[in-house]
């Protein structure tokens, strides 16, 4: 068969299953009510209570119950169509289906409410609490608390199930609805610090979105989702069928336009904003540097923290005026921010090629466990009474000065600027990381994470490359330390934990490893919504929870998309590699079906 | 003719198994080389060790007078030893163009600084690693040109992976080729095509080849002087006709006949 015959092929489509499928109804609605149980008793519906996300109908609290029985009732009616298959006709059946998994899910909560009012467990379970029983029961008694859950949630269930028989467009609207609603009121504080008139308008006097402006929004947003989507598509397909010169021009055109905003957007918000941005800048930073030794090169350090660390302890010891006292007398001290880059972008290079040449020449897990011991070596090495003299211990370098260039300083006081200075050093690791994938040295790291002992074979010096990879996310990582140090204005151990390399990993693996654009737009969905390790994101709320979510997102990331939010085209051809060999073979790309006879004739000589 | 490899009583062992025993070898420059063996003699760690890649218990190993002991496998690519392998490992998702490419990494020196700042040296070695890289996979005619050029390699048929091995071996710019196995999986009319472009590799690009094949047709076509190994030791050299007939190698290949076995 020849792939062209492949397209022409009659659909024999084959008949839809439409009896109910009762097992996979109880693996959803166990599911729910496991997830609900679990949510719960995390402490996030109490956690979040006081938030309203509209007056005085709904808060924060509630809903991190209610999106889940929703979610599940929509998804238990999804099917998988392949090819050649016929899609169920949605009917009554995914109604019941959506009605009976968020039932179950109700029980689960039901039977929450009577063990609690029953049992006391809050000795192990924090949360245990006669509040969550209160806001379980809605405040109206046990009585009612034990059986509403069931209908509540199967209404949710249902609602979401519902979303199935909808048309492609209405599924569309009502969803943009729901996500417009919950958006503005989430990001209320963003939203005033942006556009200040708006508080009024919008929100309710003790936060939340009013009910009316709601209404207003929801129809704003239906109006948008079911007329306005059609010219964005327009300039979407557009861009994505442009090609040659055409394409390039329109790249150029968007990249100018994000930097302008990036550039003119902090001008006119307010601080909480320029924080946020300046935040997320920082953290971008460092994801684009561990997107050069993780995305390209592939090796996976897990001890990445470990520049970060030195970068921002160098430039701390070079200009503060509270640094250890062993330092000798002739020793630099207090100097200019720039001359004190300059020392932190060579040491960060001297620490890196010191760690990367003994750890460089291990492979895969040996690897990361080893960078892993080197990242917290590091941090202790700060920590230790050893050293006290020179880094003062947990008590930390402080009083370092802003970085002075006459016309304006940068300090943290002011996070605009420090905005606008990570912006600048962005730009050069994006620069950095764009170049060098496209180089000789690129090319050898790509060939070293598909197959290293060929690579070797290929004449490729493995050690050389790999360690430069290394130096050179190194440096990158300093230039965010030494930001980071005049930022805060002071430098402590405590701010080099682990789960700062681990953050800076998820950040990168979320967004899309190998991808300069997905990395960014990890930074700011993760960095800048949910927080760094200590910084607060948009979410201020749920900074409680967020490691749960980073955990949650993660492991749903890697079930469901492990090449990321933006992916690398060549990784994702990596991870999927069977279904990229179908597409090209439907697409007559693979020659295997042709006859393989040399280039002149087609024909097969008799055997 | 001067002596391009020689190879001096070589031992290879893991744990108690010699893989090679004493094993003494050369290869003239110009010479096309065929090693022949049955299953297990050895063949494929002999290439290995010649690549750097297994390191001998004992011997010598010289490369145009010079000792290739206890170099890395890129020290011995850098001196100009290029292999194929049996098991077809091209770098699968980069493209065709990009494989031959990154072969010539060692023949190439441009850095951080070159790549940061784009300069002329740069771009103009940039531009010769492209045309020195399509100019290897012209060599295989249209197959691997073209459009196909940005493919990536997985797509390629399991002929056309063979081809682009070789072509990737090519690109290092070596003296001496190392092939294992080139035509294996390949039907009549490609294996005799290619045999005639080993040849051609001697007579057009220079390259002095050893290569493992079962293939007897194309080992007979191509090769000046075979060899045979079997356990690990030399069990004949010669010309082509005189090893096929030699008593030895017909057992080692086919056993002994059972009335001689009592």
């Amino acid at each position: 068969m020849t792939a062209a015959s492949v397209p022409n092929a009659a659909p024999a489509l084959l008949p839809a299953d439409t009896s109910i499928d009762w097992n996979r109804i109880t693996r959803f609605g166990g599911l729910l009510a496991l997830g609900l149980v679990f949510i719960s008793l995390a402490g996030m519906p109490l956690g979040l209570n006081q938030r309203t996300v509209i007056e005085p109908v709904l808060s924060l609290g509630y809903l991190a119950l209610m999106w889940l029985p929703f979610l599940a009732g929509y998804n238990v009616g999804n099917e998988i169509v392949l090819e050649g298959m016929e899609a169920t006709k949605k009917g009554p059946r995914d109604l019941l289906g959506g009605l009976i998994v968020g039932a179950i899910g109700g029980v689960g909560l039901s039977i929450l409410v009577l063990l609690i009012d029953n049992f006391d467990l809050r000795d192990p379970l924090v949360n245990w609490s006669p509040q969550l029983l209160e806001f379980l029961n809605f405040e109206n008694g046990v009585g009612f608390g034990s059986w509403i859950w069931i209908p509540f949630c199967g209404l949710l269930g249902l609602a979401g199930a519902s979303l199935q028989l909808m048309s492609q467009t209405m599924r569309r609207a009502v969803m943009t609805v729901i996500l417009a609603v919950i958006v503005l009121s989430v990001f209320e504080f963003l939203i005033i610090d942006i556009v200040d008139p708006l508080k009024k308008v919008l929100y309710a006097q003790q936060g939340g979105l009013k009910w009316g402006a709601a209404i207003v929004v929801a129809i704003l947003a239906a109006a948008f989702s079911l007329f306005g989507r059609e010219p964005i598509s327009q300039v979407r397909s557009n861009y994505n069928d442009a090609t040659g010169p055409e394409k390039s021009r329109q790249t150029a055109v968007l990249i100018g336009l994000s930097v302008l905003a990036l550039i003119v957007i902090p001008m006119f918000t307010g601080k909480i904003t320029q924080e946020l941005l300046a935040n997320v800048g920082i953290f971008l930073l460092l994801a684009l540097g561990l997107n050069i030794v993780v995305g390209l090169a592939g090796i996976l350090d897990l001890g990445y923290v470990a520049f970060f660390a030195v970068g921002g302890y160098t430039t701390a010891v070079l200009t503060s005026s509270n640094r250890g006292e062993d330092w000798p007398s002739w020793f630099p001290s207090e100097i200019h921010w720039v001359l004190a880059l300059i020392a932190t972008v060579i040491m960060a290079g001297i620490v890196g090629l010191i760690i990367g040449a003994p750890v460089i020449r291990m492979r895969g897990d040996y690897l990361a466990i080893v960078t892993l011991g080197f990242g917290e070596i590091i941090r202790l090495l700060f920590l230790s009474d050893w050293l006290n003299g020179y880094f003062n211990g947990a008590q930390g370098i402080t009083n370092i000065p802003p970085a002075d260039f006459g016309i304006f300083e940068i300090k943290g006081t002011d996070p605009r600027s420090v905005f606008y200075l990570v912006l600048f050093f962005a730009a050069i690791s994006i620069y950095v990381s764009w170049r060098l994938e496209r180089s000789r040295l690129g090319r050898a790291w790509m060939a070293i994470r598909e197959d290293e002992s060929v690579a070797e074979a290929m004449g490729i010096n493995t050690v050389n490359v790999k360690l430069m990879a290394f130096v050179v996310g190194a440096v990158l990582a300093s230039f965010s330390g030494a930001i980071f140090a005049t930022k805060v204005g002071s430098i402590f151990p405590t701010s080099f934990l682990i789960l700062v390399s681990i953050i800076i990993l998820v950040v990168v693996i979320v967004g899309g490893m190998g991808n300069i654009v997905g990395v960014i737009v990890g930074a700011f969905v993760l960095i800048g919504v949910l927080g760094g390790p200590k910084q607060p994101g948009l979410l201020q709320e749920f900074s409680e929870y967020k490691l749960l979510i980073y955990g949650a997102l993660l492991i749903w990331m890697m079930l469901k998309r492990p090449e990321g939010l933006v992916p690398n085209a060549r990784r994702s051809r990596e991870l999927h590699q069977d279904e990229f060999l179908q597409d090209a073979w439907l697409k007559g790309e693979v020659d295997d079906a042709v006859p393989d006879s040399g280039d002149v004739d087609g024909t097969v000589a008799p055997a | 003719m001067t002596r391009l490899l020689d190879i001096q009583n070589l031992s290879v062992t893991f744990g108690g198994l010699h893989a090679l025993k004493d094993l003494n070898f050369h290869v003239d420059e110009g010479e096309i080389v065929g090693v022949i063996g049955p299953n297990g003699a050895g063949k494929t760690t002999f290439f290995n060790m010649i690549s750097g890649m297994v390191t001998p218990s004992s011997g010598q190993i010289l490369f145009e007078g010079e000792s290739m002991i206890g170099l890395d496998p890129n020290q011995v690519t850098q001196r100009g030893i290029s292999r194929t392998f049996q098991n077809v490992r091209l770098f699968a998702n980069m493209t065709i163009l990009e494989n031959v490419m990154v072969a010539q990494h060692c023949r190439t020196s441009r850095g951080v600084w070159g790549s940061l700042l784009n300069t002329k040296g740069f771009r103009q070695e940039e531009k010769e690693i492209r045309e020195h890289g399509e100019k290897v996979l012209g060599f295989f005619g249209s197959r691997l040109i073209g459009y196909r050029m940005d493919q990536p390699a997985s797509v390629l048929s399991y002929a056309n992976r063979r081809r682009l091995e070789i072509a990737r071996a090519m690109a290092t710019k070596p003296k001496l080729l190392l092939l294992d196995e080139p035509v294996a999986g390949m039907n009549p009319m490609e294996s005799a095509e290619l045999t005639d472009l080993i040849g051609k590799l001697r007579s057009e690009w220079g390259f002095t080849i050893v290569m493992i094949e079962h293939d007897m047709d194309v080992v007979r076509d191509v090769s000046d002087r075979v060899v045979v190994l079997d356990h690990g030791e030399t069990l004949a050299q010669g010309s082509f006709d005189e090893v096929s007939t030699n008593p030895e190698v017909i057992e080692a290949y086919l056993g002994r006949p059972l009335e001689k076995r009592k």
